[in-house]
């Protein structure tokens, strides 16, 4: 990445994160948002996050055609322990320890 | 105990808020790391995360742009995963919205997760509260994550910068990433929300500019909210 492409990524998410936190409280007032947008807004993170993250657990073997077993089984358990414990950290914790697991032991 | 100054409301916020210094502390400093890592420098590293202050847009900007997507897609997508910062100024809105507009300018800029969640319930269960009452708990809550966060911020990028570089740190993003949507998936149509855009992402993965990530997020959204009507007319 350039520092130019960086340096407009840091200005254009610092601006409008700001404006997404503002919309309401210094802008728009009490009115309310309309249902079929907010049902919508609902369902972002759960939408995008594994979107982003799936081809990258899918893909991430050297020749980039299917899995890297560790990674994947990494991914697995990241998710079966967050969604169980609703504990981020431990989540994270878990998926980190299964890859640097099978990373010592793989070689 | 019923909060009676802005003052002692102020102190209420900064105690209530301390737990969740060690959910953003550890963010901020995951993030330090791995920015680090990815090629930023000190001053890099703390403008972004004094000028974003949101984990999840933060690490998705990162990884899209070693990706190396277009800028516009970094952006568009970042900003999408941080959208919810907009439920929440729409949720605190009837409690601050008539607050002097400089203070409202700071309470949105400090507008995260934490100082949403613990502002909002206090606002519900003490109806009472005046609006200087309830701005100076919520900057209360604010002042202590706020600090953690740059600090673990700071001392993230000074650690990443003294790994050594073999150490394999790319797919601490993908875990991160995973265990901060699994606990969301709190309801089925969430659920089939997140199993859309799995599907989706794995045929779209060969589409150009990244833009498969943009389809599978709108196919998962639009799947959300239609399982969403679907149940409602049910019951």
């Amino acid at each position: 990445m350039s520092t130019l492409t960086l340096w407009i990524v840091i200005i254009s998410l610092g601006v409008g994160s700001f404006l997404l936190r503002f919309s309401f409280l210094g802008l728009v007032g009490d009115r309310p948002l309309p249902p079929w947008l907010l049902r919508h807004l609902r369902y972002t993170a759960v939408a995008i996050l594994p979107a982003m993250v799936t081809p990258l657990v899918a893909f991430s073997n050297e020749a980039g055609t299917g899995p890297e077993p560790g990674r994947l089984v990494a991914a697995l358990v990241a998710v079966a322990v967050g969604a169980k414990t609703k504990n981020v950290l431990a989540a994270i914790g878990s998926g980190a320890a299964v890859l640097t697991l099978y990373i010592l032991i793989m070689g | 105990m019923s909060t009676t100054t802005p003052k002692t409301a102020f102190w209420r916020g900064v105690r209530d808020s301390a737990p969740f210094t060690l959910v953003a502390g550890p963010f901020a400093l995951l993030f330090g790391v791995i920015a680090t890592e990815a090629g930023l420098n000190l001053f890099e590293v703390m403008t972004f995360s004094l000028a974003v202050i949101a984990g999840a847009a933060q690490f998705t900007a990162l990884q899209l742009m070693q990706e190396n997507a277009p800028t516009v897609v970094v952006i568009i997508s970042a900003l999408a995963v941080n959208l919810r910062v907009a439920m929440y100024s729409a949720a605190l809105t009837p409690y601050l919205g008539r607050a002097p507009m400089w203070q409202r300018v700071f309470a949105a800029y400090l507008l995260v997760d934490q100082s949403y969640a613990l502002s909002h319930q206090k606002f519900e269960a003490e109806p009472a509260m005046t609006v200087s009452e309830r701005m100076g708990y919520y900057m209360g809550t604010c002042i202590l994550v706020m600090s953690v966060w740059y600090g673990a911020s700071l001392a993230g990028a000074i650690i990443g910068s003294a790994l050594p570089p073999q150490i394999p740190i790319d797919f601490a993003l993908p875990i991160a990433f995973l265990a901060m949507v699994a606990p969301a998936l709190r309801t089925l149509p969430h659920v089939i929300a997140a199993f859309t855009a799995v599907v989706v992402s794995l045929f779209a993965a060969s589409v150009p500019w990244s833009l498969g990530l943009i389809i599978a997020g709108a196919a998962g959204m639009i799947a959300g909210a239609q399982a969403e009507l679907w149940m409602e007319r049910r019951t």
